[in-house]
This record gives structure tokens, C-alpha cells and sequence, in this order.
């Protein structure tokens, strides 16, 4: 039924307009959480970098190189799936309620929230990526300037969708509000910490390098981290993959999981 | 048609029955109350009605629309004002208006006219671009009452809408919500536990107690109930035993002891007091005060329900109310 897609779109549309007029409105936010992914960057990348360069199958860098794609996928993480978990918020203050009576499909209001959540977290990776070119890193991978970021956007796109929907399924599943600290440091700091983006991922014990091969966001920095300095541990396409397959994942599974909310 | 049809309605939650077994049948343009404490089910009944919360057993229609099988027919058809704050306080009044058309697919091109249209009607037209974070509580009711009427509904449910506001927003909602009922001949259910707004407001009044009806008619039928005038004798001592000797007066028609608040129904209340002096002087019980009035619906809650309202709410009793409240 034509008309009911076109319904689908406009309501998908009207969930990630709200987001994205918050976002716009929330001006001073939006460059404090800046301010943290470039002190990482700044005083990590710059430290090491005077001692350090890492090789890889691929080429070698210095640190601050490749460091730089770590942060950008330690942004989309952050962004992404606080904005997911955001749905909790709207529920304590009561804004929820007018979304679920409303004549609109869970699954368009799990996509809007997505997609409101992954273009955010792309504008702060954007911002930091151009801000971090200021400081000394350099795109110097084999696809050239437009094909690495065209690599970067597509793998923060799905990247960030599958976080919102990591996001949004936990906020379906607690309770309240203080919840939220927990997660935050027993998920989403693992998440990043083993991504790999602070350090190459190729001879770790073996413990630890189980954990990073199911963590998605370790495919993810391994592509940026080829687009920006053509060093990687997994096959783009391996990469891409499993980004796409988390994507799918998580938004049947917010799906799913935010129907029950009330 | 009817408006609103239900059918012996009845919620269970896990070990509560919030609603047990409540018959309505409520006309199209009437603005009908659901009157009672905090915890009736009021609040319960109305979410079923809007399909927020589903029916245990029994059926519910709008417009002949099944709330369970129809839920998003219904929808459609109906408008909420929440007893809780739903506004984004991050959006202007107008961002939350627009935000409402597009989920209720309001056309686009009549959009813009409707926002000023409903903004006009409850006097928020000069705060329109204003943020929500800055609004008293007076004004986010009426942006909510006014959202509510957005995509034209043809039932307007309103939750408890003057709950925690002051004394004179409080009246100048309810001219809203009068002049709304009127004009725009919208079918309205409201619940409050307010007496006053009941009698204000409502063309009919259902009083709830414990997840049942125990009355329901128009305000003056109900009073008329009660009948003649009401005697209210403050008896602190010997409440219990000049209740007993009264009752047997001919001209009493009930009684009601709260505490030492001592209510007698009667006729012709000029010629009924000094008899009950002279009662309670021969039994030897002090009545340091007593006053006569028209029954309000004050007198009909105590009637059928044996409480009086405030009592009740002071006493707790919040059952029914989500966590998310504030």
C-alpha cells in the first residue's frame, strides 16, 4: 500500500525532525561533548606520538594517526547510544505518552529515533575528524581524500543506527532513570576500551582478542582506520559486514523490545 | 450512535482489580465527569478508553469502534489531555503543536492556520515561539488542551486537567474547557476528584468508588437526590448517640457521621433545626455549631460512598498512579 509508506516516511521523518531541532537547541552541548574525544586525541595522540609509531598490515603510522579513527568511533558510540537511551528520558517526563497514543507504527519511532541519534553522531565525528586535521592527522590511506570519507560516513552510518538501537533496547528494558550510570560504565566503557582504538589489536591475549572480535565497534575503527591510514586487522569487507549486521540486529531487537514499553 | 459505549469494562492488574465491571453510555457533545478519590480507577477507565491500557474483559466502543481490535481508528478519533505533564520542554509551543499534526497527519497546507486557530482559543497565540521549559503550569495545560483539540477529535478526554493549579487558572480552564464543549460541540469525558468542576462543568457526572459506578445522573438530579437541605451539627462528643435519636425524626431523611460531622438530609431545613436542639438539649449533648445548606455533590459522594472525598485523599490511597509522576 503506497499511501501507508508514504505515512511510514512522514512519521519516521517527524520523530527524527524532534531530535534534531533538540540537538540544534542544545547548541552548548553539542561543543562540550566535543571537548572530550579532542583532549583524548590532543594529549594521548601527541604523548605517544613522540615515542611511538605503529606498523600493520598496511603500512606504518604515527600514534596520533591512529588514534584519530578511534576517536571518531568512541564519538559515534557515545552520541549513539546515549541518544537511543534518550527514549528513558522522555519517558520520566512524560513526553513518551503523547508518542505511543499517537496513530504511529513502534517500528517508524525506533527508525526516526535511529536516524535522529546516527545524524547527530555523525555531525560531532564530522566536526571531530575536521578539528583533528588541525592538529596534525593526516588522511593518507589508499582511497584518496573523497574515498575515505565516503568509507568513514557509511561506517559511521551504520554504526551509529545499530548503537541508537542498542540504546533504545536498553531504555526499553529499564526500569528508571538510575539505571542509566550502570550501563553507562559497565557496557558502554568494555565497548570502547576494546575497540581497539587505543591500541592495535593484532597480539593481544587471547582472552582479550575474543572480546574485541565480538565487539562490534572493533570493525568499525578498523575501517575508518583504514580510510585514514590504510593500516587495518579485518578485510573491509569483513568490516562492512558486520557494521551492517549489528545495524539489522539491533534495530529488529529495539523493535521488538520497545513495543512492550508503556 | 453513542459516543462512547462500554460493557461491563473491567481491569486487573497483577493482584488489583483497578475496574470492576463499569457500564457507560455516554451521547455525542456531552461533557460527561468521572467523579472520585485518588485510586477509583478513573484514571484507569479513561487509558482503556484511549487504548493505552488494555481491557482485562468487557468491551469498550467510540463512534462504534472497538478500543482493542479498532486502536488505531480510535485514535484518530480521539484527543487526550494526560493527567501528568507530556509536553517537550526542550520545543516551543508551536514545535509541539506541529510535532502532534504530523503524527496525526494533519495535511500539511492546513497545518499552520490550525496551530493559530487552537493557540487563539486558549490566549497562547503571544507565547507560541516561546520555549515550553518557560511556561507557568497554567499555560502547559492549556497548550496541552489545546494539542489535544490539534487534529480535530471528535471525543476530548481530559485527566484530572485543573490538578495542581491555582484557583484562578483553575476557572479560566474551565471556560475553555466549556466553551470548547459548546462551540465546537466536542464529546468530553473528564475525571476529577474536584467537586466543584463536576457540578461547574458537567452535563452528567458518573461517581466512582472502587473501580465502580455508585451514581450517576445530571448535577441537579443528583442533589435533587439527596433532596430538601442539608443540616450539618458539629457534635463532638455523643456524635453516634443523637444520630441514633434523630433518625427516628420523621422529618429526617439519612444520616451521615464523619467524625464529629453530623449530616441530616431533610425537607424544609428552617423547621428541622430547632427540633434537633431540642433533641440534642434533652439528651444533653453539646452542639457548639450548625449550618443548613443546599446539598452539593459533597453531600451525594457522602451519600453513596459513606466518606467524604477530602478525608479520603488525605488518607492516601494512590493506587493507579504510575511512577513517572511528579
Amino acid at each position: 500500500m503506497p499511501n501507508g509508506r508514504i505515512e511510514f516516511m512522514g512519521d519516521i521523518y517527524s520523530i527524527w525532525l524532534r531530535e534534531m531541532i533538540r540537538y540544534i537547541r542544545a547548541r552548548s552541548r553539542v561543543v562540550t561533548s566535543l571537548i572530550t574525544p579532542l583532549l583524548w586525541l590532543i594529549i594521548f595522540g601527541s604523548g605517544f606520538s613522540s615515542s611511538l609509531s605503529f606498523g600493520g598490515s598496511g603500512g606504518s603510522t604515527n600514534y596520533i594517526n591512529f588514534l584519530a579513527p578511534g576517536i571518531l568511533g568512541m564519538t559515534v558510540l557515545f552520541t549513539s547510544i546515549f541518544s537511543g537511551m534518550s527514549v528513558m528520558f522522555d519517558k520520566e517526563f512524560g513526553f513518551l505518552k503523547e508518542i505511543l497514543v499517537a496513530p504511529v507504527s513502534r517500528t517508524s519511532i525506533v527508525l526516526g529515533k535511529a536516524l535522529g541519534g546516527t545524524t547527530q553522531a555523525s555531525i560531532q565525528a564530522l566536526l571531530i575528524l575536521a578539528l583533528s586535521t588541525l592538529i596534525g592527522v593526516k588522511i593518507s590511506g589508499p582511497l584518496g581524500l573523497a574515498g575515505a570519507l565516503a568509507l568513514i560516513l557509511v561506517t559511521m552510518f551504520f554504526t551509529g543506527m545499530g548503537f541508537v538501537g542498542l540504546g533504545i533496547s536498553i531504555a526499553s528494558r529499564l526500569e528508571n532513570i538510575e539505571g542509566f550510570q550502570v550501563v553507562a560504565n559497565l557496557l558502554v566503557l568494555p565497548i570502547f576500551f576494546l575497540s581497539g582504538a587505543f591500541f592495535p589489536v593484532t597480539s593481544l591475549p587471547d582472552w582479550m582478542k575474543v572480546l574485541v572480535d565480538l565487539n562490534p565497534l572493533a570493525y568499525s575503527v578498523d575501517a575508518m582506520r583504514y580510510a585514514v591510514t590504510g593500516l587495518h586487522t579485518y578485510s573491509i569487507m569483513l568490516d562492512l559486514a558486520v557494521v551492517f549486521g549489528f545495524f539489522v540486529l539491533m534495530t529488529v531487537l529495539g523493535s521488538v523490545l520497545f513495543r512492550n514499553v508503556r | 450512535m453513542k459516543a462512547i459505549e462500554t460493557k461491563d469494562l473491567v481491569k486487573r492488574f497483577e493482584d488489583v482489580e483497578a475496574v470492576k465491571g463499569i457500564n457507560l453510555e455516554i451521547e455525542e457533545g456531552e461533557l460527561f465527569g468521572l467523579l472520585g478519590p485518588n485510586g477509583a480507577g478513573k484514571t484507569t477507565t479513561i487509558s482503556m478508553l484511549c487504548t493505552i491500557v488494555r481491557p482485562t474483559s468487557g468491551s469498550a466502543t467510540i463512534y462504534g469502534h472497538d478500543v482493542r481490535k479498532e486502536s488505531d481508528t480510535v485514535r484518530g478519533l480521539i484527543g487526550i489531555v494526560f493527567q501528568d505533564p507530556s509536553l517537550d520542554d526542550n520545543l516551543t509551543g508551536r514545535e509541539n503543536l506541529d510535532f502532534h499534526g504530523r503524527l496525526y497527519k494533519v495535511p500539511r497546507g492546513e497545518i499552520a492556520g490550525r496551530i493559530n486557530d487552537v493557540l487563539e482559543l486558549v490566549e497562547l497565540s503571544d507565547k507560541a515561539d516561546v520555549i515550553v521549559k518557560k511556561y507557568s503550569g497554567g499555560m502547559k495545560r492549556r497548550l496541552e488542551i489545546a494539542r489535544g483539540l490539534l487534529h480535530h477529535p471528535k471525543v476530548l478526554f481530559l485527566d484530572e486537567p485543573t490538578l495542581g493549579l491555582d484557583p484562578q487558572t483553575r476557572r479560566h480552564i474551565w471556560e475553555y474547557i466549556g466553551r470548547l464543549n459548546r462551540e465546537k460541540q466536542i464529546t468530553m469525558i473528564l475525571t476529577t476528584h474536584y467537586m466543584d468542576e463536576a457540578d461547574q462543568l458537567c452535563d452528567r457526572i458518573a461517581i466512582v468508588d472502587h473501580g465502580k459506578i455508585v451514581a450517576m445522573d445530571t448535577p441537579d438530579n443528583l442533589k435533587h437526590d439527596v433532596g430538601g437541605d442539608v443540616v450539618i451539627m458539629t457534635v463532638p462528643n455523643g456524635g453516634e448517640q443523637l444520630k441514633a435519636k434523630l433518625e427516628q425524626l420523621e422529618v429526617v431523611k439519612s444520616t451521615q457521621l464523619v467524625d464529629s460531622t453530623l449530616r441530616l438530609s431533610v425537607d424544609k431545613g428552617e423547621t428541622a433545626i430547632p427540633i434537633f436542639m431540642d433533641v440534642a438539649r434533652q439528651e444533653g449533648i453539646a452542639v457548639p455549631s450548625i449550618s443548613l445548606h443546599e446539598p452539593t455533590l459533597e453531600d451525594i459522594f457522602i451519600k453513596y460512598t459513606g466518606r467524604e472525598i477530602r478525608a479520603q485523599e488525605a488518607a492516601g490511597g494512590f493506587a493507579g498512579h504510575g511512577p513517572g509522576r511528579r
